[in-house]
C-alpha cells in the first residue's frame, strides 16, 4: 500500500464515521466518489421523475371538468415543476450540469419512475395519482428527510409539504368519483384497478433482490428498506380504500393480526420489467415529449443567451 | 337588451377573455421550451383562471338564472362566447404565444387600470386584482418580445412572423358596440376607444427597442362581440366541456 492508498482509507473512514454520527455531508466536503455517483443517478431520477410527471396530469388540465378541479390540477403540475426545478439545483452541487442531465435523460442513460409510463384515460386517474403515487413518493420522501446528504434531505423536507396536500386533494377527487353516479363510481374502481399495482413497484424490487440497497444503507443515502416502505404504504392506504368502499384489486390482501400488518399478493415483476424497459404503454410518448419540448426550445434558449450577452456588451461599451 | 343583460355580456367578455387564453397556455404544460418557462406559463394560466371564475361567477349572479361559473364555463357553444379572435388563436411555437399574450397582456393592463375605478364596486375589485397580476404578466411577454426580436437572427425572424400573423386580430380589441356604450354611460365599463394612444406608445416602444417592425394595418377580422369566432373556438370547447357534457349528471 502506498500514502495515497492510506490516505483514501483515512478518508473513507472519516466519512463514515461522521455520516454513522448521523451528520450532514454538504457539497464541499469530501465524498468516496461512488457515493456521489450514487447520489448523482438518484438525485437526478427524482428530478426527471418530478417533470416528467408533469405529462400525464397534464393530459387531463385541458378537460379537468370544473373550473375549480381545473385551478388545483394546474397548481399540482406547477408545484411538481418546482419540484424538478429544485432538485435540479440540488444535484448541480455535486457537479453535474442540468444540461448533461437532460442529455442524460433524453438518451436513455437516466431513468426516471417507471409510474409515469402508464397512462392517464379517465378523469379518475388524477385522483388515483394524487392519492397513490403521490402518498407512495411521499412515503419514500419521509425517509429520504434523514438523507445524510445535506442538499438532499433539505429539499425533501420542502417537498414532503407539497406532497401531502397532493395526495389529500387526490384522495379528495376519489371520494367525489366514489360517491358519485354509477359512471362516476366506475371510473374510480377502473383507476384504482390500473394504478394499484404500478404504484406498489415504485418502491423498487424486494430487499433480496435489491442490489444497491446494502451500500446506500450504509451511506444512510436511503433509510428504510424497499419492503419496508411498500408495507407501510399499503398499512396505510388499505383503510383509505375501505373508507372509499373501493376494491383492491388483490385477492389475497388480508390483514394479518399477528404481524400487524397486512398481507398482500406478489408483484408481477415481469410487468415491472418490460415497463422498465421500454415496454409500457406510453414510455415513447413521455421521453418523446421531453426530447421535443428541448430540442424545439433551443432556439428561444439560444435567443435569451444572445440577448443577455448583447445586453452585457452594451453595458461595458457605456461604461 | 335590457341594463341587466348587458351587464352580463359586459362580464362575459371579460371571463371568456381570462378562460379561453388560461386554456390555451394549459396546452403548453410540459411542453416549454425550459423549466422555468413551464412554471411561468402555469403561473399566467392560473391567474387568468382565477379571473375567469370571479368574471364568470358575478356574470352568472347578475343573470339570475342559477348558472354558476362552471355552469357557464361548461354548458355553452360557440355562438354564446364572446372571447376575442386573438385569445383563441392555436399557440403555434414559443414566438407566436408570446405575440398573442404580449399584445392582449399590455391592453389587458390598461384595461384594468380603468376598470378598478369603475363604478360598480364588485367589478372595481376584480380589476384591481387583476391588475396586479397583468403588470407581471407583461412584464413576462415584454421581456420575451425583446429577448426573441433582438436575441439571434433566427429568434427575430420568428417573432416578426408571429408578430405579422396575428396582427389583424388587434384591433378587434378596440372595438365599442351597444354593449360597451351603456357600459360606460353607466360609469361601469370601459371607453377602450381612449385606451388606443396609450397602448400603441408602450407598444411602439417594446418592438423598437425589440428591432421587430410595427406591421401595417392591412387587414382585420372582428366578430367576438357577435359570438361570431374561427373554427379554432369549437375545438377548444370539444376539449374543455367534454366531461360535465358526457355526464351531465355528475358532480366532481
Ligand atoms: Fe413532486
Ligand atoms: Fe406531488
Amino acid at each position: 500500500m502506498d500514502s495515497s492508498d492510506w490516505e483514501l482509507e483515512e478518508l473513507e473512514a472519516a466519512f463514515q464515521e461522521k455520516v454513522g454520527a448521523e451528520k450532514r455531508i454538504e457539497p464541499k466536503d469530501w465524498m468516496p466518489d461512488k457515493y456521489r455517483q450514487t447520489l448523482i443517478r438518484q438525485m437526478s431520477q427524482h428530478a426527471h421523475s418530478e417533470v416528467v410527471g408533469m405529462l400525464p396530469e397534464g393530459n387531463w388540465l385541458t378537460r379537468a371538468p370544473s373550473l375549480k378541479r381545473k385551478t388545483i390540477l394546474m397548481a399540482k403540475i406547477q408545484d411538481e415543476g418546482g419540484h424538478g426545478l429544485y432538485l435540479y439545483s440540488a444535484t448541480e452541487t455535486l457537479g453535474i450540469s442540468r444540461d448533461e442531465m437532460f442529455e442524460q435523460l433524453h438518451s436513455g442513460k437516466a431513468k426516471y419512475s417507471s409510474i409515469f409510463n402508464y397512462p392517464t384515460l379517465n378523469w379518475a386517474d388524477i385522483g388515483a395519482i394524487g392519492w397513490l403515487v403521490d402518498g407512495a413518493a411521499i412515503t419514500n420522501q419521509i425517509a429520504l428527510c434523514r438523507c445524510s446528504y445535506g442538499p438532499y434531505a433539505r429539499a425533501m423536507i420542502r417537498i414532503c409539504k407539497e406532497e401531502s396536500f397532493h395526495q389529500r386533494q387526490g384522495y379528495e377527487i376519489m371520494m367525489t368519483m366514489a360517491q358519485g353516479t354509477e359512471e362516476q363510481r366506475e371510473m374510480a374502481q377502473d383507476a384504482l384497478n390500473r394504478w394499484w399495482w404500478p404504484t406498489l413497484m415504485m418502491f423498487g424490487p424486494n430487499d433480496a433482490n435489491s442490489a444497491n440497497s446494502a451500500q446506500s444503507m450504509k451511506w444512510k443515502i436511503k433509510r428504510q428498506s424497499n419492503d419496508d416502505l411498500r408495507q407501510k404504504f399499503v398499512d396505510a392506504t388499505v383503510p383509505q380504500a375501505e373508507f372509499l368502499n373501493l376494491r383492491i384489486p388483490d385477492d389475497k390482501l388480508k390483514w394479518n393480526e399477528e404481524r400487524k400488518h397486512y398481507d398482500f399478493g406478489e408483484i408481477d415483476w415481469e410487468e415491472f420489467k418490460a415497463v422498465v424497459k421500454g415496454n409500457g404503454l406510453c414510455n415513447r410518448e413521455r421521453l418523446q415529449a421531453r426530447v421535443e419540448a428541448h430540442d424545439g426550445g433551443k432556439w428561444v434558449r439560444d435567443a435569451a443567451l444572445a440577448y443577455a450577452r448583447k445586453k452585457e456588451s452594451r453595458k461595458a461599451k457605456a461604461a | 337588451m335590457t341594463d341587466n343583460d348587458m351587464l352580463f355580456d359586459y362580464l362575459l367578455r371579460l371571463g371568456d377573455n381570462s378562460l379561453i387564453l388560461g386554456q390555451r397556455l394549459a396546452e403548453w404544460c410540459g411542453h416549454a421550451p425550459m423549466l422555468e418557462e413551464d412554471l411561468a406559463l402555469t403561473n399566467i394560466g392560473l391567474d387568468l383562471l382565477g379571473q375567469a371564475r370571479m368574471f364568470l361567477s358575478y356574470a352568472g349572479e347578475v343573470e339570475g338564472k342559477g348558472r354558476d361559473e362552471d355552469r357557464l364555463a361548461y354548458f355553452r357553444d360557440t355562438k354564446d362566447w364572446r372571447n376575442l379572435l386573438l385569445l383563441e388563436q392555436p399557440n403555434g411555437d414559443f414566438a407566436a404565444t408570446m405575440a398573442r399574450q404580449f399584445f392582449f397582456d399590455s391592453f389587458q393592463y390598461l384595461q384594468f387600470e380603468a376598470l378598478a375605478r369603475s363604478s360598480d364596486e364588485r367589478l372595481a375589485g376584480i380589476a384591481a386584482k387583476s391588475l396586479k397580476e397583468t403588470t407581471y404578466h407583461r412584464r413576462h411577454s415584454t421581456d420575451w418580445i425583446i429577448r426573441l426580436g433582438d436575441g439571434t437572427d433566427e429568434s427575430h425572424e420568428k417573432m416578426q412572423r408571429a408578430i405579422d400573423a396575428i396582427w389583424g386580430y388587434l384591433p378587434e380589441m378596440f372595438d365599442m358596440d351597444a354593449v360597451d356604450d351603456a357600459m360606460v354611460a353607466d360609469g361601469i365599463g370601459v371607453d377602450v376607444t381612449a385606451l388606443r394612444t396609450a397602448w400603441d406608445g408602450y407598444v411602439n416602444d417594446v418592438l423598437a427597442e425589440a428591432t421587430l417592425i410595427r406591421p401595417e394595418d392591412s387587414w382585420s377580422v372582428r366578430g367576438s362581440r357577435d359570438g361570431k369566432h374561427s373554427e379554432h373556438l369549437g375545438y377548444i370547447l370539444a376539449e374543455m366541456q367534454f366531461l360535465p357534457r358526457a355526464y351531465p349528471d355528475a358532480k366532481w
